[in-house]
């Protein structure tokens, strides 16, 4: 059995009310409300985020390949994939590579991900939609990261799928409707109902042999995610599901927006997490093109936490701020220059010292002395407790809650959105580490309150994006600490040495 | 094993000072030709006549062609040193063991800083390539975590403390009215300083050292030889340093209220120097006043107040220009500003003024029954810095 093996939606902290963009520029930007990636998220750090929890809620599968999709990535030449396989710690024989920049990535990435032969895949989603003040992608967009890992069910690895895979087509037709040049903001888009219109029919034609590839009848499905840059492309497929009984669950057009090429993964993981156990589902995602993939919700689907992945799409949706400023949200996404503090900017990261501490930068993996059980973060060859040379383990702590000993609020220093907000944190069982915080206003940050470390863009200098962590405080009953996989096979592998 | 000091072996002879201001008009050249050339006048040696020399320079300079060719020496021996904010304690440190060896029979430490060029307010760390995960916080904000945690750890009302604090800042402001080569020469009334806005955490740009550009230099000879120079020599009784091993950054048990390496550094200095109870000994301290939580835990950290009592001290004048121990006589960093190269020595020369009755009158502090003094610098961040503790004395025993 095929299928996913778990899926993981990530939606930033921040929600920017469509009535914001309405005061300021005076034509109405709609109802509703989108998310917003904040000034130190991008596409890899948000899909990055969703991997960790798709990872945590399956510790026995290993993937043998990364794809990420991504229609806003941080390099061209450069791979994006690569810096994702570092902060998720997966092997050295693990292929990471991207998708292509295009909004069909994913379902193409999905699809492979179906037929492969690999035991275990992870698709990594992640995108930033903007473009000008009053801009279509401003309005109606959203930022967001999705995951999902697909491989086969094996009892021999204890591997269980979430989802079963029955079955999908595709349909392909080159027409031009929404264009952007690499490197610009702005997405140009022809006249609305030619994109319409074509995408009804190729979504129409692959539907039906999707259908006939699963085996299904139209009567036998339980819930369908219709994804797509065309809301209104669908409406004559959903308006025949919905005679048939078939729910089309919301698309979060109001709640999130459409998140561009997170967003069909996303939505997938938000239907996997609304159903349950024997419901048939499907996935039909709009991009250059059509992709249909029908699955069968298995029994390992079980109560609120429908993906095992800790946190739902729902939570997040509840667990927001929603007051985010409109000139802030402008200012975040360069479409507001604003005066940067009077300080030096920071200089670029050296490729060979970063690649030095792959595991410290991009894994968040200290030291712990083996004689004195002292965590050290940075890992550390010599031990500040004892003094033993070259006597550590690696301690992974990208997991790790920690509590914050002491904070302070630095409006001097660089930051691109200052002030800084930085605690010292010590971590549940040791260690400790002096850190930036994100994702919190300054008046809401106390002595005590519990954090939990995140993968971020500190900064981008030379045009090398320089990514570490940063802790965010801990938000909602489902946000508990997953242990990693790697933790877990850590774990395995020093019993067997022990 | 020992630290064992060099108590009496050697003294100092000369010393000169630039003023300390935003010397736009002035390169660095020019300040270590002012400041060594009034040094070499108070000594009564021409230049030629010393034979090593020590430059302590943390960012205007590399090597010892920084001070050797502004000043035409002649194959002379010149070691340019950085050790952070320490760094002119650090050359002073490094001529006076070079002459207690007897290697050289005078010896110049000469520190320097030209901060104003960078376009920037504020020190800048000149970039060394890494990893791109360090700490992007500047020193105030580091600092500034003091406050809080030493508010908690004694059960003190930030709003108290807080005031505490401005008054450590108007003490240095009213000593440092009373200095003209201070850069800032104007009194501030606590009240004043609580009003202003707070940059990080609870300070305020008054709670900051200033900016400034500035050297300092100072000749040094056995003690044997300081009475064919002057009839006021100021003797060496100890020399301390620490470089700690940044484990407050890592440790949890680090609590942000105690400098593990000044206390440190004052142990070994007061061991040296043979003084048991500093606060009763001394005549005066020149301590590392970059923020104003850093002067409150020095007081504790040097031996000076108890734990926990310093923001008691500090309200009952104890550190006043005329208290029971003046601190920061000449104004301190913060009405003085930070030339990093130049602030060790800067603080020595107060040591040299006031030992030797030679301060202004209007601040002019009594060392007939105390000759002893103390300079005290730090640089780095809480749980990770270095410190240095010298002790002077304007008599032998």
């Amino acid at each position: 059995m095929r299928g996913i093996i778990s899926a993981a939606g990530y939606l930033p902290h921040w929600r920017l009310q469509r009535d914001a963009i309405t005061q300021v520029l005076g034509s109405s930007a709609g109802k509703g409300q989108r998310s917003v990636a904040s000034y130190d998220e991008d596409s890899l750090t948000m899909a990055v985020d969703a991997g960790r929890r798709a990872l945590g809620a399956a510790a026995s599968a290993n993937p043998a390949a990364l794809w990420f999709c991504t229609t806003s990535p941080t390099y061209a030449e450069k791979t994006n994939a690569t810096i994702a396989h570092a902060a998720l710690r997966l092997g050295p024989e693990v292929i990471a590579a991207d998708a292509g920049s295009g909004l069909r990535g994913p379902a193409a990435a999905l699809r492979s991900a179906l037929h492969s032969t690999d035991p275990a895949v992870l698709v990594l989603t992640g995108d930033v939609r903007t473009g000008p003040a009053g801009s279509v992608d401003e309005k109606d967009g959203g930022d967001a990261g999705a995951a999902v890992l697909v491989g086969a069910a094996s009892a021999d690895s204890g591997v269980a799928v979430i989802a079963e895979y029955l079955g999908g087509a595709s349909a392909t037709r080159e027409f031009l409707d929404r264009w952007r040049s690499p490197g610009e903001a702005r997405t140009r888009s022809w006249e609305d109902r030619f994109g319409e219109q074509r995408y009804g029919d190729l979504a129409a034609q692959a539907w039906e042999a999707g259908l006939k590839d699963a085996g299904l009848q139209l009567d036998q499905l339980d819930k369908v995610a219709l994804v797509g840059p065309r809301p209104r492309a669908s409406a004559a497929l959903a308006k025949k599901l919905g005679a048939a009984g078939v729910e089309v669950i919301d698309s979060l057009a109001s709640s999130v927006g459409f998140t561009g090429a997170a967003h069909p993964l996303l939505m997938l993981t938000s239907l996997i997490e609304q159903s349950q156990p024997g419901q048939v589902i499907a996935l039909l995602a709009m991009a250059d093109g059509a992709d249909v993939f029908f699955f069968r919700v298995t029994d390992q689907v079980s109560g609120d936490s429908g993906t095992a992945a800790g946190v739902t799409v729902a939570d997040q949706l509840d667990d927001a701020d929603n007051t985010l400023l409109y000139s802030k949200y402008l200012a975040w996404r360069g479409v507001l220059p604003v005066q940067p503090p009077n300080r030096p900017e920071p200089a670029r990261m050296s490729a060979a010292a970063a690649e030095r501490r792959l595991d410290w930068k991009y894994g968040f993996v200290g030291s712990k002395d083996h004689e004195s059980g002292a965590l050290h973060l940075p890992p550390a060859r010599v031990s500040f407790e004892g003094g033993n040379i070259d006597d550590m383990e690696p301690a992974p702590m990208a997991d790790v809650a920690a509590t914050v000993a002491t904070f302070t609020v630095d409006s001097l220093a660089y930051s691109p959105s200052p002030p800084v907000v930085f605690a010292v944190c010590d971590f549940v069982g040791g260690g400790r580490l002096p850190v930036e915080l994100t994702d919190v206003r300054p008046a809401d940050v106390t002595i005590g309150m519990t954090v939990e470390m995140t993968f971020r863009r500190l900064n981008t200098a030379d045009e090398i994006a320089n990514y570490f962590w940063k802790a965010r405080p801990v938000r909602g009953q489902g946000t508990a600490p997953v242990r990693g996989q790697h933790t877990e096979r850590e774990q395995l592998e020093k019993t067997e040495q022990d | 094993m020992a630290s064992h000091g060099i108590k009496d072996q050697v003294a100092i002879i000369g010393m000169g000072c630039t003023q300390f201001k935003e010397h736009w008009d002035r390169s660095t050249d020019d300040l270590l030709i002012d400041a060594v050339t009034d040094t070499l006048a108070s000594a009564g040696v021409e230049k030629d006549q010393v034979d090593a020399w020590w430059l302590g320079t943390a960012q205007s300079g590399m090597s010892g062609v920084t001070l050797a060719a502004p000043l035409k020496l002649q194959n002379k021996p010149v070691t340019r040193v950085e050790n952070y904010c320490a760094t002119g304690s650090e050359a002073l440190r490094q001529a006076c063991y070079a002459v207690a060896s007897g290697a050289y029979d005078i010896a110049a430490a000469v520190g320097v800083e030209k901060v104003k060029d960078s376009g920037y307010q504020g020190l800048n760390a000149f970039p060394i390539p890494t990893d791109g995960t360090q700490r992007t916080l500047t020193a105030a904000g580091m600092f500034s975590l003091v406050a809080p945690a030493y508010a908690d750890k004694y059960g003190i009302d930030p709003n108290e403390l807080r005031r505490t604090l401005a008054r450590i800042a108007s003490k240095n402001h009213s000593n440092g009215a009373k200095n003209e080569r201070a850069q800032f020469r104007r009194e501030m009334s606590v009240d004043s300083i609580c009003a202003m806005p707070a940059v990080a955490g609870m300070l305020s740009v008054f709670d900051c050292a200033g900016v400034a550009d500035g050297a300092a230099a100072a000749i040094v000879v056995r003690a044997a030889d300081a009475y064919k120079y002057t009839d006021k020599p100021i003797f060496v009784k100890a020399l301390a340093m620490v470089a700690g091993n940044g484990s407050g950054l890592a440790d949890p048990e680090f609590d942000y209220t105690h400098f593990d390496e000044c206390e440190a550094a004052g142990k070994d200095a007061y061991a040296q120097a043979g003084i048991t109870n500093p606060r009763t000994e001394l005549a005066m301290a020149e301590v590392h006043d970059c923020f104003t939580p850093t002067e409150l835990v020095l007081m504790e950290d040097l031996g000076f107040s108890a734990r926990g009592e310093a923001w008691k001290d500090v309200e009952a004048g104890a550190f006043d220009l005329h208290g029971d121990l003046p601190i920061n006589t000449d104004g301190g960093l913060k009405s003085f500003g930070h030339p990093v190269g130049a602030s060790g020595l800067r603080m020595l020369f107060e040591c040299w003024l006031q030992l030797r009755h030679e301060a202004p009158e209007e601040r002019q502090i009594d060392t007939a029954d105390r000759g002893l003094a103390l300079t005290h610098n730090l640089g780095g961040y809480p749980g990770d810095m270095v410190s240095f503790v010298g002790i002077w004395g304007n008599r032998l025993g």
